[in-house]
């Protein structure tokens, strides 16, 4: 018999956590839910759009009827819950029972009600549910009606804009001086309150309510001044509380909420708690970001995977009044011990600001244009040292730099019809009707609909400020912890550690040693964790060719045809006639279909079909040519100019450091794909400047640059430092490379990875530190013992055969 | 069945593919046949699975794909394709022909007539 799960309140929390855990475990359980409110799963945070008249209560369900049934979950609309016997494991309500062998409880909050004289009035309303807004809108009906909506922070602020808009005449009144104090600071909450104005709303500012009048009906409000507002509707919005009364009827040990452990266990294990009625270390927490955190981890739990830990979460906000570009987290106020950046653009209507302690982000509260709320709450999150990037960290994660679609960041303002993704093609509107359509929450949802951001990645930011523009409010963060991907819950770092300190060398020991979900990984970690063995195992691990993507496997790029391109290594973009003829001579005798000259100083044989490429192999092998690695996460080109040698302006012979840079780094195997080129003096031929490892050869030396990119984003380098003689180039240049290689994530060029450690981070191991550096040097020439040995020349002799052949030929 | 198949098949249509050993464990060999190649897919346990080696989103190699669980990801734009099946895994749409397969005492075996219930494009 399966074991039977009763869930109490059918709001998000709870369903969302059913949704996790038939994902797990589909079969696990027989499932019920008991809901209070009469209606199937809907989108609570939607009931603002639906007030203001920009969406139906149609478009609001997450979960229909349907879902339930197609998923074997017995729902029962409409009945409360009155108690739990915990003994006997049953639930009652009314008439309905229900037995468990596991509990959810997820019963919300409550809005609170100031106990003032005449609360209790009709026509005095709260912002929670569907009634709810039914109720305002039935007020609304009415011609000439006036509201009074107390409470001034972001719920309020949304039950007046949704009044307004209905046609009502609207007063907001707040017991504070400035709205959404929680949230804004004083000259944000002045630029919102004037924008607000001028949509038609009025505001009473620091105004204490004594009593609702009226006899039966509400008619009006009385403030301790004893100024009188009428009104047919009274809205009050002035918070909420977690509703735990059932859970504390039960006797469950409750504080400001029924408490949690990390794994989201009520003091009575067979009871869980999930969403707003929770306090967890202490915290509550009223926006869907971290009950959707907590869902997956309970779920997980009762699909008896029993790893995840929820471990709390940080939270931004975002008000849903179209129009008003509003977001604000963490401690946006700042103190004594801490410093704030400024920027502020009357004008325009903008104002920014960004609380820093130790170069750290604190919080930081932004109006009018807040497409980089994403960027610095990532960074406060993460706790992301700034100090790299401080000078330019207002102005915003610089988008200027992607290339594909140029400054046209704007997307509130952008057309339905402008490209988002320019990989795969994926419009504005089409992302935001997947969003809408099917209910999508998170980043990777759009993804897998859409296919917008799963490619190259550069349209990330557009994406996550389109969800969050169009879920409203607070969309689902990627969790502060990124999982390496969907087969495990431990993170590239945590990974990486394990593998060393546990001393794991084979991939199915660390899938054992992290408990992975799946029996052999996914495209995703298999590559990753290939890696990281090699990496952490020179001449110890096995490589796996199964785990390695197609062009690594075959040593060649895979082609749109299925036919494969070849392209041999010409040190430091060098040739010579006899290279050249070689090359001339195998794309005559196999037909192949075009020579071109590559981005990278070399030449790129294209067309060739899998068979071939171990004889074309044999003949380059011959004239001494080496496989270039264009297929590789590995040491691609060295590009140079002639410098010194030739250049009326030289200072020094790049193109023999290029050269001997490219001997010494040749074969190896890096996180994601590794460029250098030496130029030969600041006019930077070789396009130094933006490359993995650069070299700028000056009068008095050699100057090194790192973590440029010229891509998808372009990034300038930054600079490393000033070298006297080739023989430190070439011991900086092993050992920024070994320091990459041992702690960038598989898939994370150097100018993401220096972005996420920084640079004086890169500069303390390396430049400052000279017992650091010798020991990241030795690690890499160790390491390359094993990686110098020529793919293409072992092939060509045999190795890996069935790789290039058919198993069978059928005439 | 055309002739050339009969020539190469058994009387019960079943061609000789070669021993389970000859396919790498969670990878794949190409059946080149005059209908096209077809891929012949090996998983951790050893089961075999044969598909159409044209993937339904633009007819990339699924034969030069990763192999993981009963999965192939495409090599050239990620489609994750269900080797039992032959669907795109969701949200993707499509699939990719599946052909009989067996297995007698190491040998592999199949069939180059395509299952039913999936177009063989
Ligand atoms: C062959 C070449 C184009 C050419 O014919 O000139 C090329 C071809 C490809 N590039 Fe490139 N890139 C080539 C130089 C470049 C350059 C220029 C350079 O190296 O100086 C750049 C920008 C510089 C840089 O990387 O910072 C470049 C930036 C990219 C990117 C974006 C990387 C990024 O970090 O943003 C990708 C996508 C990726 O790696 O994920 C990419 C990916 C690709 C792939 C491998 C796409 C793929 O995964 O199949 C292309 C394979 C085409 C093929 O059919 O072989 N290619 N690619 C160039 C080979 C150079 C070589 O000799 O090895
Ligand atoms: C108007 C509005 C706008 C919002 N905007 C945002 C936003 O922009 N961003 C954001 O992140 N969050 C927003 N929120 C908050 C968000 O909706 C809540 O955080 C979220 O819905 C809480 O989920 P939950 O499952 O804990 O509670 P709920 O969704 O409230 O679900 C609890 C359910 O349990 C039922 N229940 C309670 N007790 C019992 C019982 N004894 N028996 C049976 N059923 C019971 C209730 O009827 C209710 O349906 C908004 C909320 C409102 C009201
Ligand atoms: S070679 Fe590079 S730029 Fe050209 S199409 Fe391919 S990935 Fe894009
Ligand atoms: S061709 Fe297979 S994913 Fe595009």
């Amino acid at each position: 018999m399966k074991e039977k799960l009763v869930l109490i309140g059918n709001g998000m929390a709870g369903v969302r956590t059913l949704e996790e855990l038939l994902k797990l475990a589909p079969e696990q359980y027989d499932i019920t839910v008991f809901g209070g409110e009469p209606y199937s799963n809907y989108n609570r945070i939607m009931l603002s759009p639906v007030l203001a008249g920009e969406k139906t209560i149609d478009q609001i369900m997450l979960n229909d009827d349907q879902w339930y049934a197609d998923n074997g979950v017995t729902l029962h609309k409409g009945k409360w819950v009155e108690t739990v016997d915990r003994a006997r494991r049953v639930v009652h309500a009314g008439d309905v029972s229900a037995h468990y062998d596991r509990l959810i409880i997820a019963t919300g909050s409550y809005p609170f009600v100031i106990p003032v004289p005449g609360s209790e009035l009709k026509g005095v309303i709260s912002f929670r549910d569907i009634a709810d807004v039914d109720a305002m809108l039935h007020a609304a009906g009415r011609p000439g009606g006036r509201a009074v909506v107390i409470g001034g922070g972001l719920l309020g602020l949304e039950a007046a804009n949704g009044l307004n808009k209905q046609g009502m005449d609207v007063t907001v009144v707040h017991l504070m001086d400035s709205l959404m104090e929680r949230q804004l600071d004083k000259p944000a909450a002045e630029l919102l309150r004037t924008s607000l104005e001028a949509k038609g709303l009025k505001f009473l500012m620091q105004a204490q309510t004594e009593a609702i009048l009226g006899a039966g009906q509400v008619q009006g409000v009385r403030f301790k001044d004893g100024l009188e507002v009428p009104a047919e509707l009274v809205v009050m919005a002035v918070g909420i509380r977690a509703n735990f009364q059932l859970a504390e009827k039960i006797g469950l040990h409750c504080e400001r909420g029924v408490v949690v452990n990390d794994t989201m266990q009520t003091f009575d294990p067979r009871i869980y708690a999930v969403g707003e009625c929770v306090q967890h270390r202490g915290q509550t927490y009223g926006l869907v970001a971290p009950l959707f955190e907590q869902a997956k981890v309970c779920a997980n739990h009762l699909a008896h995977i029993g790893i995840a830990r929820y471990e709390g979460s940080v939270t931004s906000t975002k008000l849903k009044v179209t129009g008003i570009d509003l977001f604000s987290a963490g401690d946006f106020i700042g103190d004594e011990h801490t410093e704030s950046l400024v920027l502020q653009d009357p004008g325009r209507g903008l104002y920014k600001k960004v609380v820093l302690k130790d170069n750290r982000i604190q919080g930081a509260v932004m109006y009018g244009d807040t497409i980089d709320g994403t960027w610095y709450f990532e960074l406060m999150r993460d706790r992301t040292d700034i100090s790299d990037f401080r000078d330019s960290l207002l102005f915003g994660q610089a988008h200027l730099g992607d290339s594909g679609h140029g400054d046209d960041n704007r997307v509130a303002a952008m057309a339905d019809s402008s490209e988002i993704c320019g990989c795969n093609g994926v419009c504005k509107g089409e992302i935001v009707e997947a969003i809408t359509q099917k209910n999508l929450f998170t980043l990777d949802d759009v993804r897998a609909h859409t296919k917008a951001s799963s490619s190259c990645g550069s349209c990330t930011g557009l994406v996550e400020a389109l969800l969050a523009h169009t879920v409203g409010g607070d969309y689902s963060q990627s969790p502060a912890k990124k999982p390496l991907c969907p087969c495990t819950d431990f993170t590239h770092d945590e990974i990486r550690t394990g593998i060393r300190d546990h001393e794991l060398k084979h991939m199915s020991a660390v899938r054992t040693y992290f408990e992975w979900k799946t029996p052999d990984g996914c495209s995703k970690c298999r590559p990753a964790l290939n890696y990281y063995l090699l990496c952490q195992w020179p001449g110890e691990y096995q490589d796996d060719s199964q785990s390695r993507f197609i062009n690594e496997r075959a040593h060649a790029n895979i082609q749109k045809d299925a036919t494969y391109s070849v392209i041999p290594r010409m040190w430091g973009g060098g040739t010579t006639p006899q290279e050249l003829r070689a090359i001339a001579d195998v794309a005559e005798k196999y037909s192949v279909r075009m020579v071109h000259v590559t981005g990278g100083q070399r030449l790129a044989l294209y067309g060739l079909t899998k068979e071939q490429l171990p004889q074309i192999w044999g003949d380059l092998t011959q004239a001494g040519l080496v496989s270039g690695h264009a297929y590789g996460k590995a040491l691609r080109t060295v590009k140079t100019c002639v410098g010194r040698e030739w250049c009326r302006f030289g200072t020094q012979d790049s193109t023999a450091l290029g050269i001997d840079l490219e001997k010494m780094t040749w074969g190896s195997w890096t996180p994601h794909k590794f460029k250098m080129a030496a130029s030969g003096c600041p006019r930077n031929c070789a396009e130094a400047t933006i490359k993995d490892f650069g070299v700028v050869c000056v009068d008095s030396g050699y100057e090194l640059h790192v973590g440029g990119n010229g891509g998808v984003k372009v990034r300038a380098t930054d600079l490393l430092c000033h070298v006297e003689t080739p023989q430190q180039v070439l011991d900086y240049c092993a050992a920024f490379m070994q320091l990459y290689r041992e702690e960038a994530h598989y898939l994370e060029r150097t100018a993401p990875w220096i972005e996420r450690v920084g640079l004086s981070y890169v500069k303390a191991k390396i430049v400052e530190d000279s017992a650091s550096r010798e020991a990241l040097t030795q690690r890499f020439h160790y390491a390359q013992q094993f990686a110098q040995d020529d793919p293409w020349a072992a092939r060509a002799k045999g190795a890996e055969a069935h790789e290039f052949v058919p198993i069978k030929q059928v005439s | 069945m055309n002739q050339a198949q009969q020539r190469v098949t058994d009387t019960e249509g079943w061609l000789e593919v070669g021993r389970i050993e000859e396919i790498p464990s969670l990878g794949a060999r190409v059946v080149r046949t005059p209908a096209g190649d077809i891929a012949v897919f090996r998983n951790a346990d050893d089961e075999i699975f044969a598909l159409r080696d044209k993937c339904p989103h633009k007819g990339g190699p699924l034969s030069q794909g990763i192999v993981h669980g009963r999965r192939v990801t495409c090599p050239l734009h990620d489609w994750k394709i269900h080797l039992d099946t032959g669907l795109a895994v969701a949200p993707d749409e499509g699939c990719a022909a599946r052909f009989p397969v067996k297995v007698d005492d190491g040998v592999v075996h199949l069939s180059l007539a395509a299952d039913e219930g999936c177009p063989d494009r």
